[in-house]
């Protein structure tokens, strides 16, 4: 028994260590995301991003920010909910994430009951936001994208036999499919052929591309993430199956793809917020610094990751906080100056929020021309 | 024409299906343990070879050469430092060590090449289309098919022929007697090891051209379906794991085309689970008697 | 297996008094500890799940390590347990407001519908041997994580509405709901928005509930036949035990259980996917099982609070912590079952231990 004891008493140490002094001058930001497992590309781009906001705003001088990132594993129950409570024991006073969409639901709703103020960079689902006031979006809601795109083919490809695949366990891509197939109703676009994937097989999609093929759709929308849309574009092309590919923003980020043949995604149409090749200044030096840090270009999870952080920190200005203050009373405070604040950032300029959590901001449509962004 | 089509993505996943399942079944053959680690090997293997070809500027011969001398060199180590010391321990230590030595592989991948995913090059490219192009296969798939074949027929041939093929057959059979006789268990078994970790560098290279992606998690679906597989056929048996192989990644695609894509694994894993309901022993497996 | 002599019957009681003590003792002292604050938030959140895995352990502790037979599929019970659960408790939400009453329900109705799984699986999946019996619960465990993938499920006031998505292109509109009703699971995304109601008291209730069961049913005369066949086979039948009738007891038991455990898994968080059950948490358990040793309750339970709790403690090493939590894994089997450290290891190993060596007649 004395040796069972000695073990949970160690346990416990652990534990207590882990949890440090409280906030002196500097709000703490939490973070978490999966940074192990299949997804942590997407929770990496985040954090790695939020980090060079965060020491940009703390180098200014002015409100200071401690960060800290905790891997949830892009888990939809215990494991979100882990590093969450890691995270408050930290003494997180607001919370940047979570970065995919199912842990994001289950956190939100525990968020909302403890008063934790979320911004997520990049969980896009509407159960994310829905009844819930303390959580906002830096991305486009599911429905916002699968709407704009289902316009976009109805006023340039009028007559286009559209062929859909999209990955159906993830909130992300079900819920872009089902707004665009309602819209592409309505707007007279003729979807043909629709098929699915799941995690477990997105790695042979010959058989959907064989039956979009043979289904005559000239037109191939992919509401997925640029991974498996880059396996698709190479099988595509090795069945020698050419339609027109047309993507949303989960697809930014195929032209960084390490080895990627980009020649592949020669005419691949996209709807996206932000674009690693944009002239402007800021998205330079964020893309620069980005590089130099880690040795890759962004995609727009990192993007994301970075306006959130500047999001945070407008929202902080204007309603007047302080880092003494208790996370329940920022968590008020920022609700309320949400809906008025305007920022501008590398993902949109102007963005606003409705205080349904759901972000304003213009997609562009962009073209892929010779490995790069052209609008067309 | 559809049913064409689906046929042959079918008999070029299953021949891929088929080399993992080999390197499978060699080593539960001998070792008598199901080696969880197999499927990161593969992706370990995927890693080295496009390493090779893309950081080193090697050509892809040379590199799928390097990957599988450096997939040999860890399977033999792997071997030698987990598996090794619970050759007398219960079959599931090992089983549990195994899945160590899988979460250890992926997480290492993870630290040494980051999570980004890499887009492999396939290793040969082009497509040959028949019937005014209306069904076309892949020259990756052909090598697949053709690698596959001739990889069944080597290995049939060196444990049938060879002094050392017949070594590893002693070994399964019986390793007490087989130490008597005067053959060496010990390196019989990392020999094993190092073939069937060679084969999955091949299958590395082979999986990564069909779907050209490659990531520290790549391997493992592929490995649970490749062991599917070597049951399916009988585990243990050479012929058994190209059959099973091929067959597993027919039914895969005809029931991805036919009935769902939603439940193609489940169909998988209900052929398996009538298919042993009838013969307890896999399609080719020898079915052993029980002594009293 | 001897005759079976008082000196050893008393000790195998004596070992399961201390199993049940210490039980009781660590929910007093974390209680406690919980009530004066002294828990954190990210302790208290493991306390749910920590007793759920523990139930899924000792359950499948019986399958393995009594039964003897190797089952790579115990999530799949878990997960049959969790989604029926689930749309019990949300279902009854208006008709029994009470949380600890609707939970009590969930989690029979998870065992139950578990349990008849479990029997259905159990008839072809016993008449088979070792990897093989493996392998099936291992393709098992995978097609009831697929077919629960295809479940859109929704209520209102006429009632539960389900539809089984094979195509995977319908959606939760399709369920046609009427005013007020909800949408319980969203097919391939789970089911979102659940309202949580498990808590620790639950949890400890159910982990109690599953030491007596066990332990009754090991050394009940049932058990013992269980324990024969496991140790010989062809031996335990020849002297006329129904080999189908105890694997088949024990087979479901440890799935009831799994289903139980699920029901309050799922219940505990808002958002679930069927994809959570996969392979890998099989494996997760399975690891606690052997760790802990065969045929081991005890051990099981304290391998399950040590193992959850490591790869938490860990997350102070950031990336590097899965990394850490493989090293571990393989270390710890290595030295136990190193022939020099496990000959010290009985010397000087306390009472509740003693039954490891009796285990791993597997394979």
């Amino acid at each position: 028994m004395k040796k069972v004891f000695a073990i949970v008493l160690a346990m416990a140490m652990v534990f207590a260590l882990s949890a440090t002094a409280f906030a002196d001058g500097a709000f703490k930001i939490g973070s978490s995301g999966p940074l192990t497992g299949g997804a942590a590309i997407y929770g990496n781009a985040v954090m790695n991003a939020a980090r060079i906001a965060i020491d940009e705003v703390n180098a200014e001088g002015g409100m200071q920010f401690e960060f800290q990132a905790q891997d949830d594993e892009a888990d939809s129950g215990d494991k979100a909910i882990n590093a969450y409570n890691t995270l408050l024991d930290w003494g997180m006073q607001v919370m940047i994430g979570t970065v995919t969409s199912g842990s994001g639901i289950t956190v939100s709703a525990q968020a909302a009951e403890d008063r934790m103020f979320m911004l997520t960079p990049s969980g896009s689902s509407v159960d994310m936001i829905d009844g819930k006031d303390n959580v906002f979006q830096v991305c486009f809601t599911d429905p916002n994208q699968g709407v704009g795109s289902a316009d976009y083919m109805a006023e340039n490809f009028a007559g286009a036999k559209v062929a859909v695949i999209y990955r159906n366990d993830d909130a992300y891509s079900q819920g872009i499919r089902d707004t665009f197939v309602k819209e592409a109703e309505a707007k007279g676009v003729e979807v043909v052929y629709e098929g699915t994937f799941t995690n477990d097989t997105a790695t042979d999609f010959s058989v959907q591309l064989t039956d979009a093929q043979a289904a005559g759709a000239d037109m191939l929308f992919l509401p997925i993430y640029y991974q498996p849309a880059s396996v698709i574009l190479s099988q595509a092309n090795q069945m020698g199956y050419a339609p027109t590919v047309f993507g949303v923003d989960g697809m930014d980020g195929i032209l960084t793809l390490e080895n990627f043949d980009t020649s592949l995604a020669e005419g691949v149409m996209l709807l996206t917020p932000f674009s690693a090749d944009a002239d402007d200044a800021r998205t330079q030096a964020f893309v620069a610094e980005y590089q130099n840090r880690y040795g890759e270009v962004p995609n727009q999870f990192a993007a994301d990751g970075y306006d959130a952080v500047y999001i945070v920190k407008a929202a902080l200005e204007a309603a007047g906080c302080t880092p003494d203050m208790s996370f329940e009373d920022i968590c008020e405070a920022l609700v309320a100056v949400m809906p008025t604040i305007t920022v501008d950032g590398i993902t949109g300029q102007g963005m606003t929020w409705a205080a349904s959590g759901e972000v304003s901001k213009a997609p562009m449509a962009v073209v892929i021309r010779d490995g790069a962004y052209v609008t067309p | 024409m559809k049913f064409l089509a689906y046929l042959v993505s079918g008999i070029s996943l299953g021949s891929i299906y088929a080399i993992i399942a080999l390197g499978y079944t060699m080593v539960y053959g001998i070792a008598k343990m199901m080696n969880f680690a197999h499927g990161d090997v593969i992706m370990v293997g995927g890693y080295i070879s496009f390493i090779a070809a893309n950081y080193w500027g090697l050509p892809t011969v040379v590199s799928i050469v390097i990957a599988m001398l450096v997939c040999t060199m860890l399977g033999i180590v792997i071997e030698g430092l987990a598996y090794r010391p619970l050759r007398s321990a219960p079959s599931l230590a090992v089983l549990i060590t195994a899945i160590g030595v899988s979460y250890f592989l992926q997480n290492s991948a993870l630290l040494i090449w980051g999570a980004n995913p890499k887009a492999y090059t396939p290793v040969v490219s082009g497509t040959l289309r028949l019937f005014q192009g209306q069904l076309s296969i892949s020259y990756v798939s052909m090598v697949t098919v053709a690698a596959c074949i001739i990889i069944m027929i080597a290995l049939t041939l060196f444990t049938s022929r060879t002094r050392m093929g017949k070594a590893m057959r002693a070994c399964s059979e019986d390793k007490g007697a087989a130490q008597l006789m005067g053959i060496n268990v010990n390196f019989t078994i990392s020999l094993t090891f190092a073939i069937g970790s060679a084969l999955a560098a091949v299958a590395g290279v082979l999986l990564c051209s069909f779907s050209p992606t490659l990531m520290p998690t790549t391997g493992s679906m592929p490995g649970i379906k490749a062991f599917t597989a070597a049951v399916f056929g009988g585990i243990g048996s050479i012929p058994g794991a190209f059959l099973g192989g091929i067959l597993l990644g027919v039914i895969e695609s005809l029931a991805r085309g036919y009935i769902s894509t939603q439940l193609s694994n489940s169909i998988v894993f209900a052929v398996l689970i009538i298919i042993l309901l009838v013969r307890p022993a896999g399609l080719l497996g020898k079915n052993v008697q029980e002594k009293v | 297996m001897g005759p079976v002599n008082r000196k050893t019957l008393f000790k195998d009681s004596r070992s399961d008094l201390f199993t049940y003590l210490g039980v009781i003792l660590a929910f007093i002292v974390i209680t406690m500890l919980k009530n004066r604050g002294a828990l954190n938030r990210s302790q208290s959140g493991l306390l749910v799940p920590i007793c759920c895995y523990i139930v899924m352990a000792v359950s499948l502790n019986l399958t393995v390590g009594i039964l003897g037979d190797l089952s790579l599929g115990h999530a799949g019970f878990m997960s049959v347990g969790a989604f029926t659960g689930i749309i019990t408790s949300m279902s009854l939400i208006d008709i029994i407001p009470s949380a600890p009453i609707r939970l009590t329900i969930a989690i029979f109705v998870g065992a139950f519908f578990a349990s008849i799984v479990g029997f259905l699986v159990g008839i072809p999946v016993l008449r088979l041997k070792g990897d093989y019996l493996a392998i099936v619960t291992l393709a098992f465990g995978e097609i009831l994580k697929e077919l629960i993938t295809c479940l859109i499920v929704g209520f209102d006031s006429k009632g539960l509405h389900i539809i089984f998505n094979v195509s995977g292109s319908k959606t939760a509109n399709d369920l046609n709901l009427l005013e007020g009703g909800r949408v319980i699971i969203k097919g391939a995304q789970g089911a979102t928005g659940t309202k949580t109601i498990a808590n620790f008291t639950a949890g400890f209730i159910l982990v109690m509930i599953t030491l007596v069961i066990v332990l009754n049913l090991i050394r009940s005369r049932h058990g013992r036949a269980i324990m024969a066949i496991r140790d010989n086979r062809i031996a335990a039948e020849s002297v006329g035990i129904p080999l189908t009738k105890f694997k088949m007891i024990a087979f479901v038991t440890s799935t009831a259980l799994a289903g139980a455990a699920g029901a309050l898994f799922g219940l505990n968080y808002s958002n679930l996917a069927a994809a959570k059950f996969d392979f890998n948490t099989s494996i997760l358990v399975l690891v606690f099982v052997v760790l802990g040793g065969l045929g081991n309750i005890w051990g099981s339970i304290l391998a399950t609070v040590v193992l959850y709790i490591l790869p938490e403690a860990l997350r102070g090493f950031a990336s590097y912590r899965m990394l850490i939590y493989a090293i571990v894994l393989i270390l710890v089997m290595l030295t136990t079952n190193n022939p020099v450290l496990k000959s010290l290891f009985s010397r000087w190993s306390f009472r509740g231990n003693k039954q490891e060596s009796e285990g791993g007649s597997n394979g």
